[in-house]
C-alpha cells in the first residue's frame, strides 16, 4: 500500500435503518498516523459511522475503505490490522484477564502471545491483575483490560468509541497518555468518538463534527475555536448542537 | 461470502474453543448441568421400561428401547443445546461485538461451537451411558458401528439446527433466545423418538420422514427389536443431513448479512 493511501476513506456514506437516516452522505479521509475526533450529540451518527468502518454495518450506499480495502466486502483482509475499544462491548467476565488476552491475541494472530500479553500487562499496569477474573475488576481496571485487548495486534488503525467513559479524571488522563504514546510510537491512525471535549482537545489534531447524520464541520481544534470565536471545544460543540453555528453561517 | 472469509485458521478455532473451555471449567454448575438432566431422564425412562417389560411380552423382548431412545434423543437435544449455549454465552457476556469486529471468520466461529458441542456432550453423556450399564445393564457402547452411524446423523442434525438458531440470534438479538432452548422439542413428537412412525397419522408421516433423526430412531428400534442394522436408513438420514446442514449454513450467512444491513450486531440485547 502506498504511504499516501488514506488509512480510512469514507465516500458519500449513507446508512438508513428502516426508513430512518442515521448517516446522510458523509465523506472524509484520514491520513495514516493521524488522530481524529468524531464529535456529535446522541444520534449524530458517530457509532454507526465507526461500526461501518469496522465492517459491522453494511452501508446503504457509498464506500468505506480501510488501508485501501473495501469494508465490509474485504473485511477479513484488513481486520487483523485494526482494532477497537468501546464501552458497548465487554470481555467475558468469568475468564481471567490473562485468559481473555490470550484468546484475543490468538484470534488476532499475534506471534508471541505470552510475550505480548506480558508486555502489555506491564505497559498498562495489569501484571498484578492478570490472574483475576475480569468481572471482579473495577471500571477503570476493566477499561485498561479493554485497552490492552485493542492494542494486542499493534493495530495500524485504532477505533475508539468513548474510550474513557465512566472513568475518573485521573484514570482517563492516564489512558489518554497511553493511547497518545502508542500512536506516536507506532504511527497508528486513531479515530475517536467522544463526548469528552477535554479528551478531544488533548488528543486530536483534527475534529469532525456530526449532527443528525451529516458532517457540519471538519477542521483542526485551533481553527474551529477561531471560526466559532470560542475558548473551548465544548463551547463550539454547544454552538453546533444548538444550531448557533448554522445561524452564524446564515448571518454571514 | 468470499473465499477469504471461508478460509479456516486452526489457531483462531483453537482460541475460541479455549475461550469456552476456560468458562466451562471455571463454573461447576455449568458442568453439573451437563450431566444431571440426562441422568434423570435416563433413570426415569429406564425404570418405566423395567416396569412395562415385567408386564408386557412385547416390551420384554424389546429390552433397552426406551433407554436407547433417551440416550439418542439426548445426543440430538444436547448437541444442539451445547452449540447454542456456547453462542448465547457470547451474547450474555456482551462479547459478540468483540468477535464480530475481529478477524474471526463465521466458519471458524461455527467450527469452534461444533467442537464445544462435542466436548459438552461427552461430559454429559459418557457418565450417563455408564449409569445405564450400572442400573439397567444397557450398554449403548455395545451397539458398535451402529452407534457411530446414529451419532454422526444426530450430531449433524443438532449442528444444523444450532447454526440456524445462531443466525436467528444474530439477526433478532435475545428476542430469539427461547428458540435456542425449545426448538428441538418440535422434533420430539415428529421424529418418533419413543414410538414407530406408523403411529403417526398418515398425513404427518411424510413430514416425519423428511427429518433425518426419524431414520435414526427407526434404525435404533430395528436394531434393538429386530436385531437388524438398517444401513439404508442411515444413508438416507445422512443425505437429508447434508441438505439440512447446507440449508442451515446458507440461512446463517444470510441472517448474518441481514444483521449487518439492519445494524443488529451493534445491539444484540432484546
Amino acid at each position: 500500500m502506498h504511504a499516501t493511501t488514506p488509512a480510512i476513506s469514507v465516500e458519500r456514506l449513507v446508512k438508513i435503518y428502516n426508513g430512518a437516516t442515521a448517516v446522510d452522505d458523509i465523506s472524509f479521509g484520514l491520513p495514516q498516523g493521524s488522530i481524529t475526533g468524531l464529535l456529535g450529540g446522541n444520534g449524530a451518527g458517530k457509532t454507526t459511522t465507526i461500526a461501518t468502518i469496522m465492517g459491522l454495518v453494511t452501508p446503504t450506499s457509498g464506500t468505506v475503505k480501510v488501508l485501501g480495502l473495501d469494508m465490509p466486502r474485504q473485511r477479513y483482509q484488513v481486520l487483523h490490522r485494526m482494532n477497537f475499544e468501546s464501552p458497548y462491548v465487554d470481555m467475558p467476565m468469568r475468564l481471567t484477564v490473562r485468559q481473555n488476552l490470550v484468546v484475543f491475541a490468538r484470534i488476532y494472530g499475534v506471534a508471541d502471545v505470552a510475550g505480548r500479553v506480558a508486555q502489555l500487562a506491564e505497559d498498562l499496569e495489569l501484571t498484578a491483575l492478570l490472574d483475576r477474573p475480569t468481572g471482579k475488576l473495577s471500571a477503570g481496571q476493566k477499561t485498561r483490560v479493554s485497552l490492552a485487548k485493542s492494542l494486542l495486534n499493534w493495530p495500524e488503525v485504532l477505533l475508539l468509541d468513548e474510550p474513557t467513559a465512566s472513568l475518573d479524571p485521573d484514570t482517563a488522563d492516564w489512558v489518554r497518555g497511553r493511547l497518545q504514546r502508542f500512536c506516536r510510537e507506532r504511527g497508528a491512525t486513531m479515530l475517536l468518538a467522544s463526548h469528552n471535549m477535554t479528551e478531544v482537545e488533548r488528543l486530536c489534531e483534527r475534529v469532525i463534527m456530526m449532527k443528525r447524520g451529516v458532517i457540519v464541520d471538519d477542521d483542526t481544534p485551533a481553527r474551529l475555536l477561531a471560526r466559532y470565536g470560542r475558548q473551548t471545544l465544548e463551547e463550539v460543540f454547544l454552538d453546533i448542537a444548538r444550531g448557533r453555528g448554522e445561524a452564524r453561517e446564515a448571518a454571514q | 461470502m468470499s473465499g477469504a472469509s471461508m478460509a479456516l485458521s486452526r489457531r483462531r478455532i483453537g482460541a475460541m474453543v479455549s475461550r469456552y473451555w476456560y468458562l466451562l471449567r471455571s463454573s461447576w454448575p455449568r458442568i453439573l448441568d451437563l450431566i444431571y438432566w440426562p441422568a434423570v431422564q435416563m433413570l426415569m425412562w429406564g425404570f418405566l421400561q423395567t416396569y412395562i417389560s415385567q408386564n408386557a411380552g412385547y416390551f420384554a423382548q424389546a429390552g433397552g428401547v426406551f433407554i436407547g431412545a433417551v440416550l439418542l434423543w439426548d445426543i440430538l437435544f444436547r448437541g444442539q443445546l451445547g452449540f447454542s449455549i456456547s453462542f448465547l454465552e457470547e451474547m450474555y457476556a456482551r462479547n459478540l461485538g468483540n468477535l464480530m469486529m475481529s478477524p474471526l471468520r463465521p466458519v471458524e466461529f461455527v467450527a469452534a461451537l461444533m467442537i464445544m458441542s462435542l466436548i459438552r456432550l461427552a461430559i454429559g453423556m459418557v457418565p450417563v451411558s455408564l449409569l445405564a450399564i450400572a442400573f439397567f445393564g444397557f450398554n449403548v457402547w455395545g451397539l458398535g458401528l451402529a452407534l457411530a452411524a446414529f451419532f454422526v446423523n444426530l450430531i449433524l442434525t443438532s449442528w444444523a439446527i444450532g447454526i440456524f438458531v445462531s443466525g436467528l440470534l444474530l439477526r433478532n438479538g435475545m428476542g430469539a433466545e427461547s428458540m435456542a432452548w425449545t426448538i428441538m422439542f418440535l422434533f420430539l413428537p415428529l421424529t418418533c423418538v419413543y414410538y414407530p412412525v406408523t403411529v403417526l397419522p398418515e398425513w404427518l408421516q411424510w413430514l416425519a420422514w423428511s427429518l433425518p433423526p426419524t431414520y435414526v430412531f427407526e434404525g435404533m428400534r430395528a436394531l434393538l427389536i429386530g436385531q437388524v442394522f438398517r444401513a439404508d436408513l442411515m444413508l438416507q438420514a445422512f443425505a437429508l443431513n447434508v441438505v439440512l446442514f447446507a440449508a442451515a449454513s446458507v440461512a446463517f450467512l444470510k441472517l448474518l448479512d441481514s444483521a449487518r444491513v439492519h445494524g443488529s450486531l451493534l445491539q444484540s440485547s432484546e
